[in-house]
């Protein structure tokens, strides 16, 4: 590890002020993951900036609109664990619940969640080429071994995925991100703050230097009468999505009224097609519906060596989550 | 917190770089601590190497396989994937703070149920499974072993534990 400066940010000005008074620098808030970009030196910042003791963001508060304003510090545990989040966003509380341990958990805000990076495993080894590392040094997936890599939305210089299983959720959601930065706070569509990796996949977000995650927000709108997030992988528990799918639908009558699909594990993030969704619409929500949409979803999905059975894996994925969540 | 400075020199004394050793306050085993530290070290390092607390275990140090599972406030972390500087007046458990007069039922347990082979894994599958009954999300046996999934061992007593953690969790945990 590389040695750092430590720094002990009071408030959000603060924070912000400091970052700009040191380029090479990152916000710590859990660090689950930064620790161990740092531990491997794929991060190497010169000062760690300590935002956990500033005041008005480690909170879980209602909004005006009905909605939930889940503070950027919160930790995943007690976000998923929230009363509200249990009541009126299940499919969240799920999803939060699918990914990493009981420790992380305890340990990893909400803010630092929408900021992890790839577990790519060519990333994590400073020995071979990767453009997210890197830039132009070239992609050791793409020809490499990469079981765990994207069919959806990938370039020809990247084909990492997304890991959160929070996201998922968010995106299917249609969360909001408020951000804080020296030109004052603004806030982002959940589905405008991840990117695709193109010709930059060193920028995993839209975040700009010096920014900071301050909350997110869920429409009033939780799905809990019909929403499922179902995660396959390796093992049971404690391990990355090969493929996760977040289904969240509104149903009266017999008849989908409204319809979310979210997909984990496939793309550099995470992943949501409206013509799926809109197909869904007004239909009744049967094997074969679902199967038509996952039809939708996938039909640009291309697999490499090693991950072409995803995309066969996420087309039943996406139906049997849709059954889970009709009942 | 307060900060001593220190000044560090690249080999070839060309740039000189300043980094900061800092004092904290923790309270550990209800004792309380003071130690000066760098910004990197772990709090798995800080409790192993400044304290010598070497009951708490590094296996993996990257927060795979639970081995360093201390209790913070009351709440269950990885010790390896967090900076000590970071837990100034905090509130730390470890493994050997958790027998009284008499073994922590956990402890009586696991050697009740032979949960472990080598030990290496235990004291982190202790002070884990002292954090999940506090919790209080694990009723049956399946979510038991769920809420342990971040607590590997590699000897494969894990029936033996869920057994252990069973066996306080229904007849001995309420009343201690």
């Amino acid at each position: 590890m590389t040695p750092f400066n430590y720094l002990l940010a009071k408030d959000l000005e603060e924070a912000s002020t400091l970052s700009q008074q040191h380029a090479n620098s990152e916000f710590i808030s859990g660090g689950t993951n930064l620790i161990d970009l740092m531990k491997e030196n794929i991060s190497k910042p010169d000062a760690l900036i300590d935002i956990n003791k500033i005041s008005g963001i480690n909170e879980i508060e209602e909004l005006h609109d009905d909605g939930l304003r889940l503070g950027a510090l919160v930790k995943n545990a007690d976000t998923a664990y929230h009363p509200l989040v249990q009541k009126n966003y299940p499919l969240l509380s799920q999803a939060i619940l699918a990914g990493a341990s009981p420790q992380l958990r305890n340990m990893a805000s909400n803010g630092g969640n929408l900021l992890q990076r790839t577990r790519c495993y060519y990333f994590y080894d400073t020995a071979t080429p990767c453009n997210k590392r890197e830039p132009g040094t070239g992609c050791s997936a793409i020809g490499g071994y990469n079981r765990i890599h994207a069919i959806l939305g990938a370039s020809e210089n990247c084909i990492a995925v997304f890991p959160s299983d929070m996201c998922v959720a968010l995106a299917a959601l249609d969360a909001r991100i408020n951000i804080f930065g020296s030109d004052g706070t603004r806030t982002v569509a959940f589905a405008d703050f991840h990117r695709l990796p193109g010709d930059t996949p060193d920028l995993d977000n839209n975040l700009k230097p010096g920014e900071l995650i301050t909350s997110i927000d869920l429409p009033a709108e939780g799905f809990e009468f019909h929403s499922s997030y179902l995660k396959l992988r390796d093992r049971t528990s404690y391990a990355f999505a090969l493929v996760s799918v977040a289904t969240a639908l509104k149903i009266e009558d017999g008849i989908i009224k409204d319809a979310r699909l979210a997909l984990g594990g496939l793309a550099h993030r995470p992943w949501r097609d409206v013509k799926a969704e809109e197909f869904l619409k007004e239909k009744e929500p049967t094997a074969k519906n679902f199967s038509t949409a996952a039809d939708i979803i996938l039909r640009g999905a291309k697999g490499h060596e090693h991950n072409a059975f995803k995309i066969e894996l996420a087309r039943r994925a996406i139906i049997r989550n849709g059954l889970t969540a009709v009942n | 917190m307060n900060n001593v400075s220190a000044v560090t020199k690249t080999p070839n004394g060309t740039e000189t770089k300043v980094f900061t050793k800092h004092c904290i306050s923790i309270t550990i085993n209800d004792r309380s601590e003071k130690l000066q530290v760098q910004p990197w070290v772990s709090l798995l390092d800080a409790l192993r190497e400044h304290l010598n607390l070497t009951g708490t275990k590094k296996g993996c140090d990257h927060g795979q396989c639970g081995a360093c599972t201390i209790l913070v406030d009351g709440k269950r972390i990885n010790s390896c994937l967090t900076f000590a500087i970071m837990y100034d007046g905090a509130d730390i458990t470890t493994i050997e703070g958790l027998a009284a007069e008499q073994l922590h039922p956990l402890q009586q347990a696991f050697i009740e149920h032979d949960a472990f082979q080598c030990g290496y894994c235990t004291p982190g599958q202790i002070c884990s499974a002292v954090g999940m009954l506090s919790e209080g999300h694990a009723h049956t046996r399946e979510e038991v072993k769920e809420l342990m999934s971040g607590n590997l061992c590699r000897c494969g007593a894990y029936t033996n534990i869920v057994d252990a953690i069973m066996e306080v969790k229904e007849s001995r945990y309420d009343s201690i």
